[in-house]
């Protein structure tokens, strides 16, 4: 449990960041919370060259609004983000499922651009972000460029920032009209990852649901948007049946791994099961 | 609870010490952790060592090349197999449990092939831990494979492939115990043929990780030729002598120190390889040497526990009364015999009848070979599995017969007036009263009214089902009567040994021999002195755990600490008093047998006003000045304490469960248990422990399970995988007692260290089919995922295997990966 030799770097603005990554070496790994990161180092899972700590970064922590979108720093800790006012007035799914990673310990340290950057499938903020339609702000040698969340997760463990890049912040949308927000985690104890979980943001008109976004989290090597549900949605009624019958089509077109909590047959009962659950109380049923 | 104590009567004394429930004294250096901790030693010039494992569960070392390994920064010598294999010798197993029983023998370190993967293959000893660990991948180890066996049904099939092949099979024993040949019972055979209903389950005792707090860690000094070994173990006695014969070091050259050890259970009742190694190493070099585990070294290595295969038969007549028992067991040994390795599931062989009245019972168990980590003791060692077994037939059995399950136990539990009672399988039990525990844990749980919930659930047809489990259990605790011991071919003794030492100022020293790993020894003893002498409680220490100040005991175990260590000391204390009488006598200048003692005063009868305290004496004969001619100037005793029959706590175990039957979660709704544990000396530590035992137990049933691939890999090689519920997941616990002491020790109690762990799991496992019994569910097997839950209720069966890849949380960590295989270090995309 300790971790092979690396090089360390602790830049306290974004330009010095990314000079130190441009400077690392062959095998540059970014420390944001560490709580992903630091237990494969230590278990020799990850061998970096060089680890860039972004801790005293400051500009890139802390939420704040800007016109139609708040923006999320990308080094602002799940403690941070649950205790964001904004958060909780304009993306109270993000504060709902950043409520639900791991424990109160991991939260302190743990950073909401960490968790996204890392990609991991059975992470519950990917699929969070994805169903809001977040914009991902990444700088580099090249400059500024922005994401949508839909170009954002490539693969298992990967994403759009490329390597000598940095996600910096991120843009939530300011959800127009009235929308309900659930996110539905299944796991088997308290503090592990999400065997399988279901981000719905619906926004309900004349008793009937106007549009649905849907997240899922562990499903295949990236967070999906269940579009055949939310095509579904579109337009039906805002009755259980209505939203059972659409939510029997969440696993099409997943792709979801066999491991010792679930094989994949089940994860994709689990998608359609949840998917209802988590429409249901997202449209308030 | 002494003859001496029971006198008292008159004038109040002093509130009494037993019965208290007093905050544990040592618990704030614990809870701290600023104490000595094994791994928080460190001695001048000590060298640290990690050690080499094999990635592979069976093979041959066809190729050793450890030149870079030498050539590393920091890195002071490395020991391979064959550097070692002159003076290693075997581990030892001290629990031949038949004359046959075959021992391969189990060196520390793999010489020139491995059997399971994380064995040792080769020691680095460098300047600093991360010296040694960098030079870990530096060794270079060809492996040439050989067939892993994994399934025992399959390892004891003719032809199987052999995990030892110079042995003729990969079967070590076959332990009979047949009630009818024995005369305390019937012929098995003949109550079958005649009963009118057989009821035949096949229960599966999943493979688990005893997953203690403080991982392993040893450190050795050399001195002269003398070596102080300080472990995290609970049994620094036996290791003492263990030790002593595996290398050759005689034992009174040897000191073993087991400072604070945090947790065991069962767990560090091990010689462990790297115990072993650290004596060689430091032999050797002629320096002290440290080795403290990882984590995933400690899941990987350290011996596991349970996994065994149950076939179970049980008869009756139509009106529900037992006639027969019948179990086999095939038990997992892993690839070596440990310690006690062979006799854990023989240690079960005369609990399966539980708490009833069976007529006829046969029990046979095969030990078995696999290339997996060897079994040994956990939590319970062998009775868990008793009453899971008979617990959850005589479930199967009611359910045939169309009958109340309490009213089928009811009908053939042994009653309050027939105790003491001996079984179909020999034992004596003491004392209780199964139906007033039965009738409280009832009250507790609230029964009629989540029985009538269930009713509606079911009526409904609710998504989520209700269910009620009921275990009932008792167990064989105190360990042990010797002579019983000595017949069942175990290794040792059973007794335990105290001494007392007054002090000058009246303080009092307890030595225990029997070694606490965090279950409150230190503040239970005092308690005992406390009343015994009539001292204060806050004047009490207690010393354990170091050879060479507690040099007779044989530790902490099958809660027998209260029971066989505690009554050590009342009898230690009760010849303090002894010796006390006779100086008081002299300086009172009375007779002996005109005094009374009393709340800690020597006082003459018929004579107020006159008194001396035992504090007191302890500075006049300290003193010396003033004592009786004949006898020695000390009145410090020691006592030695063999119990003449083991004690029979018991309980009551409910379950109420909800199951989810969409997604199969199952969930806890309420749990109560009544437990009569004997005479209770703090109810805080005996709430503790129930409320640890029902965590652990509960764990077995809904999350805990070693799996290993096919290719022998544990793919549960992290805390990730290996799922160890946090207070977040259990329920609250509502918990009783009813008391009969137990007659077969001065204090009366029974032990309390294993019995929430041994009732809960049934309770549980029955509480779940009880909600989806009327899907068509007969079994889900253990632990019961959601996963298994949901295919059990909608595809049949018992919810089948789990696939054994491990979650992809940390890239799918486990032992393939973290056994010091290299990896890509790149392999993981992104950042963080």
């Amino acid at each position: 449990m300790i971790p092979a030799p690396f090089a360390y770097a602790r830049p306290t603005t974004v330009d010095e960041a990314l000079q130190a990554i441009a400077e690392g070496g062959e095998d540059v790994k970014v420390l944001a919370g560490g709580q992903s990161l630091i237990p494969v180092m230590r278990l020799r899972l990850a061998a970096p060259e060089t680890v860039v700590d972004l801790g005293r970064v400051a500009e890139l922590r802390g939420v704040r609004e800007e016109d139609d979108a708040i923006v999320v720093g990308a080094m602002t800790t799940h403690a941070d983000v649950l205790a964001d006012p904004l958060i909780r007035q304009y993306a109270p799914l993000v504060a709902e499922a950043t409520a639900t990673v791991a424990d109160r310990q991991v939260r302190h340290r743990g950073t909401f651009g960490g968790a996204l950057v890392h990609a991991d499938p059975a992470g519950d903020l990917p699929a969070v972000a994805l169903a809001l339609d977040a914009e991902f702000v990444i700088v580099g040698p090249g400059g500024r460029r922005t994401v949508g969340a839909s170009e954002f997760f490539v693969d298992y463990l990967t994403t759009a920032v490329q390597e000598g890049e940095l996600l910096v912040e991120v843009r939530l949308p300011k959800l127009a009209g009235s929308w309900g927000m659930h996110y539905e985690k299944f796991n088997r104890v308290a503090q592990a990852w999400s065997i399988v979980a279901v981000a719905a943001a619906v926004r309900r008109e004349d008793g009937r649901i106007a549009e649905a976004r849907i997240g899922l989290t562990n499903m295949g090597p990236t967070p999906l948007r269940a579009r055949q549900v939310e095509e579904a949605l579109a337009g039906a009624e805002a009755t259980a049946d209505a939203v059972a019958a659409a939510s029997q089509h969440a696993a099409v077109g997943t792709d979801p791994s066999s491991d010792l909590n679930a094989q994949a047959d089940y994860r994709q009962h689990l998608a359609t099961v949840l998917t209802r659950r988590a429409v249901s109380t997202a449209a308030g049923l | 609870m002494t003859a001496v104590e029971e006198r008292t009567g008159t004038t109040p004394g002093p509130e009494k010490e037993i019965g208290k429930a007093r905050r544990r004294k040592e618990d704030a250096r614990l809870i701290t952790g600023k104490t000595t901790w094994t791994d928080n030693m460190v001695l001048p010039g000590m060298l640290h060592l990690a050690v080499v494992r094999s990635p592979v569960a069976h093979a041959r070392i066809t190729h050793v090349d450890v030149s870079a390994v030498r050539e590393a920064p920091g890195v002071i010598a490395v020991f391979t197999g064959s550097d070692l294999a002159e003076e290693q010798g075997s581990l030892p197993c001290a629990w031949p449990v038949t004359p046959e029983m075959v021992n391969p023998g189990h060196p520390s370190i793999a010489v020139d092939q491995v059997n399971h993967v994380g064995e040792a293959v080769a020691v680095i000893v460098a300047r600093s831990k991360t010296a040694a660990q960098d030079a870990v991948e530096l060794a270079d180890i060809d492996y040439e494979p050989l067939p892993v066996v994994l399934d025992m049904e399959e390892a004891v099939a003719d032809g199987a492939d052999l995990v030892h092949d110079h042995l003729e099979s990969n079967t070590s024993y076959h332990f009979v115990f047949d009630a009818g040949e024995m005369g305390t019972g019937s012929d098995t055979d003949q109550a079958f043929a005649d009963a009118d209903v057989v009821v035949s389950r096949r229960l599966i005792q999943q493979r688990l990780i005893p997953a203690f707090m403080e991982p392993r860690s040893v450190v050795v000094q050399p001195q002269g030729d003398n070596y102080t070994m300080w472990s995290a173990t609970q049994i620094p006695h036996i290791l003492r002598v263990m030790a002593a014969m595996v290398t050759g070091i005689p034992e009174h050259k040897l000191r073993v120190v087991a400072p604070d050890v945090g947790g065991g259970f069962g767990g560090k009742l091990q010689v462990n390889p790297e115990e072993i190694l650290c004596l060689l190493i430091a032999r050797r070099l002629g320096k002290p040497v440290k080795w403290t585990e990882t984590r995933s070294e400690s899941l990987m290595t350290a011996h596991h526990g349970r996994d065994q295969i149950q076939y179970v038969d049980i008869a009756a007549d139509r009106e529900g009364n037992l006639k027969g028992l019948r179990v086999r067991l095939l038990a997992d040994m892993g690839a070596y015999l440990r310690l006690i390795t062979p006799g854990v599931p023989a240690l079960g062989a005369f609990m399966y009848p539980g708490i009833y009245k069976f007529p006829a019972y046969r029990f046979e168990c095969d030990g078995v070979f696999t290339n997996k980590v060897p079994t040994d003791a956990y939590r319970g060692a062998g009775r868990p599995e008793a009453t899971f077994a008979i617990e959850r037939i005589m479930d199967e059995l009611a359910v045939e017969l169309g009958m109340d399950p309490l009213e089928l136990r009811r009908k053939n539990w042994i009653n309050a007036d027939e105790f003491p009672f001996t079984t179909v399988a020999g034992l004596a039990y003491d004392s209780g009263d199964y139906e007033t525990a039965t009738q409280q844990a009832l009250e507790l749980l609230g029964y009629d009214e989540l029985r009538a919930e269930q009713q509606r659930r079911r009526e409904s047809g609710d998504r989520v089902q209700l269910g009620i489990g009921i275990s009932t259990f008792t167990e064989m605790c105190g360990l042990a009567p010797s002579r019983v011991l000595g017949s069942l071919s175990f290794g040792a003794g059973g007794w335990e040994h105290a001494a007392i030492r007054m002090l000058p100022t009246g303080k009092v020293e307890v030595v225990t021999g029997s070694t606490p790993h965090g279950q409150g020894h230190e503040t239970a003893w005092s308690q005992l002195v406390a009343d015994s002498l009539g001292v204060p409680f806050e004047d009490v220490e207690v010393l354990h755990g170091d050879t060479a100040i507690s040099s007779r005991g044989l530790d902490t175990y099958g809660s027998r600490s209260l029971v066989v260590g505690g009554s050590a000391v009342v009898k230690a204390a009760d010849k303090v008093i002894a010796k006390a009488r006779k100086i008081a006598a002299h300086l009172l200048e009375a007779s002996e047998d005109d005094l009374d003692f009393e709340a800690g005063k020597f006082s003459v009868r018929g004579t107020p006003g006159t008194g001396l305290g035992i504090q007191e004496i302890a500075l006049a004969i300290f003193a010396a000045h003033n004592y009786p001619e004949g006898i020695e100037p000390s009145i410090d005793a020691e006592a030695t304490f063999d119990p003449e029959n083991f004690s029979f706590p018991h309980g009551t175990h409910l379950c109420a469960m909800e199951v989810d039957t969409e997604t199969g979660f199952v969930k806890i709704r309420k749990y109560a248990c009544v437990d009569d544990v004997g005479t209770i000396v703090n109810p805080l530590i005996v709430e503790g422990q129930v409320h640890g035992g029902l965590a652990q137990g509960i764990a077995q049933a809904l999350y805990e399970e070693a799996v290993y691939d096919a290719d022998g890999n544990l793919t549960t090689g992290t805390f990730v995988d290996y799922l160890v519920p946090s207070a977040n997941d259990l329920p609250h616990f509502d918990t009783g007692n009813t008391v009969h002491s137990a007659p077969g020790n001065p204090i009366g109690a029974k032990g309390v260290g294993e019995a929430g762990c041994i009732a809960s799991t049934p309770a549980v496992v029955n509480a779940a089919l009880d909600a989806v019994r009327h899907l068509g569910v007969t079994d889900i097997r253990m632990p019961l995922t959601p996963e298994r839950v949901w295919r059990a209720i909608h595809r049949g069966g018992d919810g089948g295997d789990r696939a054994t890849a491990g979650s992809n949380a940390y890239g799918g960590a486990q032992t393939e990966t973290t056994a010091g295989v290299s990896t890509d270090a790149s392999s993981l995309g992104g950042d963080r």
